[in-house]
């Protein structure tokens, strides 16, 4: 009895090999999938750094510490992009990241209805939807002539501070930070959102069960307890700040001439890539690919000290 | 339903005779429902829990038992639509009138969860936390000390204290949210099922180390376990669910007594039945 029950089994147990293959071959191909994604990466990375080979030998170090970017002498150097990307995603990101964060305790708390707070998200997600271009436009016509009167108070003001020190010229490293800061919300707040929702509702009450008020339960419990997934979310919108092309170039000035003050036209590494492919040949274009590489790197190092960190913060 | 009603008066006096102890209530329920939306969780609780003794709840899953041991610290606040009716003594107060703060309530009422919370912070700031937040002025270290040592789990991690708290076993991690409880020097402890999630050996410690705290506090258990209610508790309450008019289940309570008496010689046919089946 117990004999033909088990043979009756593995009969049914048996696979056909046209499943085993058909199980192998998908198997492999998401291994190849995975693996092209990944390879991408490097062959971009190769790419770029074959192109830039010649200019890499001609300036080696000094064009990272140069900052004269002068096609007609042949002399380039991005110190000034890189200060102008460096500074310009750093005041996106002191003023995201508050914002972004108040935005995620909100969406993620019960202070608002639950219709309310889901229109909410919606439109902040819709942020990340408008075209970079457009961000750009409403710069040159909306937030420049509003920053203005702002630019000039600081300056006044604060003008021995070296980060006001020129007059408010429109077009400058302030309103590409503020572009950027607008640009980068939606990403920060998402991931900052979802690590907080995805706490387990246990840590809540449990704080709660302390007589912790919501602040300390908000403040002391719940976002270290998410600490990592938010700062996750902030090395990423780094990155994108980093890399933006359209709207800064619209509204930085693309002046590449290495000036401290944030009142001042600067330039990025993606904006000096934007304006000048075209036209650039020889020299200036492994340079500008040089300029790319750079950009890369400096990416890629905000990307690992973002993973480094969230491992260390990990609590979940 | 009108059996229920009608019986409601008679039952909660004869409870009150059966459980009158030489000691005094803690917490006193007044016609006590809970509403989850529209429908009533839990109807019309009398009750009174003593002081220093062990009261376990027992009965079926959405009999509401869970519900009243929130109650207790208006932990149901934080669930959206419920809304409670009826009154929670406690030291001459009622709970539930609007000049209570339910965050002064739950700094006297603590309460241990199902499934163990430690906060994801060190085993040291899990207990300070608390104390902290609550304003205490004394010796953080020392508090420390003697709240692990209570929970008796000072020994296992007095050389670890700056280990996050959820590197503990799981049975560990329960008794530092006992630990974390008592640090508060609340009148009452609350257990949610404190055993559910643990494996024997550590059942055995919690319920050794509730057996010790009772000396110092008043404690309520909610068990899904008859064992457990016959080991740990002094009093035990039965509650039961039943399908209202609407097909809504709601819970009420059946019968309150002495353990021995719930176990060994209940009043009530749906306790023997119920105690019955799931210990005899």
């Amino acid at each position: 009895m117990t004999a033909a029950l088990g043979d009756s089994q593995a009969d049914n147990a048996k696979r056909s090999s046209t499943e085993k293959n058909l199980d192998n071959s998908f198997i492999w191909l998401t291994r190849i999938f995975a693996i092209g994604v990944a390879g991408v990466l490097i062959w971009i990375a190769v790419q770029v750094g074959i192109q830039s080979r010649r200019a890499i030998q001609e300036f080696g170090w000094s064009f990272w510490t140069n900052s004269a970017w002068n096609p007609v002498e042949q002399q380039y150097g991005v110190l000034p992009m890189i200060y102008g990307t460096i500074v310009s995603s750093l005041i996106a990101l002191l003023i995201a990241f508050p914002i972004g964060v108040a935005c995620a305790i909100v969406l993620s708390e019960n202070f608002l209805p639950l219709s309310v707070r889901r229109t909410l998200i919606f439109m902040v997600e819709l942020l990340a939807a408008i075209p970079s271009v457009v961000y750009g436009l409403w710069g040159i016509y909306v937030l420049i002539p509003f920053l203005k009167p702002i630019g000039s108070w600081l300056h006044d003001n604060f003008g021995w501070i070296p980060l006001f020190a020129t007059p408010y010229a429109g077009p400058g490293m302030l309103p590409a930070g503020l572009i950027l800061s607008i640009m980068i919300l939606p990403i920060l707040t998402a991931i900052a959102r979802d690590s907080l929702a995805s706490l387990p509702s246990d840590l809540r009450t449990g704080s709660y069960a302390v007589g912790s008020t919501r602040w300390q339960t908000i403040f002391s419990v719940l976002i270290p307890a998410a600490f990592s997934g938010i700062v996750g979310g902030t090395m990423l919108a780094l990155g994108r700040a980093l890399g933006e092309t359209m709207a800064v170039t619209l509204v930085i000035g693309n002046s590449n001439e290495l000036q401290l003050s944030v009142l001042a036209p600067a330039n990025t590494i993606a904006s000096l890539l934007a304006n000048q492919f075209a036209e650039a040949k020889g020299l200036q274009e492994d340079s500008l690919m040089y300029a790319g590489l750079i950009l890369f790197a400096i990416t890629l190092v905000v990307n690992i000290l973002a993973e480094a960190i969230v491992q260390k913060v990990k609590k979940y | 339903m009108s059996a229920l009603e009608r019986n409601q008066e008679d039952r909660s006096d004869r409870q009150q005779q059966n459980t009158e102890q030489n000691s005094e209530a803690v917490l006193q329920t007044e016609d006590l429902t809970v509403y989850y939306g529209k429908f009533a969780a839990l109807r019309g609780v009398f009750m009174k829990i003593f002081k220093n003794k062990i009261t376990a709840f027992v009965g079926p899953s959405g009999c509401g038992k869970s519900t009243l041991l929130r109650c207790f610290n208006r932990l149901n606040d934080l669930i959206d639509g419920c809304r409670v009716e009826g009154k929670v003594i406690y030291r001459n107060k009622n709970l539930y009138s609007k000049k209570i703060d339910p965050v002064e309530v739950r700094r006297r009422i603590g309460m241990v969860f199902q499934k163990p919370n430690p906060f994801p912070k060190s085993i040291y700031e899990n207990i300070a936390y608390g104390a902290r937040i609550n304003g205490y002025k004394g010796d953080l270290d020392e508090l420390v000390e003697r709240s692990l040592q209570q929970a008796a789990l000072w020994d296992e991690v007095k050389d670890k204290l700056k280990d996050n708290g959820l590197s503990l076993s799981g049975g560990q991690q329960q008794r530092l949210c006992i630990a974390r409880a008592v640090a508060l020097k609340p009148d009452v402890v609350l257990m949610d099922e404190p055993c559910s999630s643990l494996d024997p050996v550590s059942t055995g410690k919690i319920e050794d180390l509730i057996h010790q705290l009772k000396q110092n506090y008043t404690i309520i258990i909610v068990t899904h376990n008859m064992q457990q209610a016959v080991r740990v508790s002094d009093l035990t309450a039965f509650f039961n669910a039943e399908e209202g008019e609407k097909g809504n289940r709601f819970g009420y309570l059946v019968e309150y007594d002495k353990t021995e008496k719930i176990f060994e010689n209940p009043q009530e046919e749906a306790t023997r039945e119920y105690v019955g089946g799931r210990f005899g």
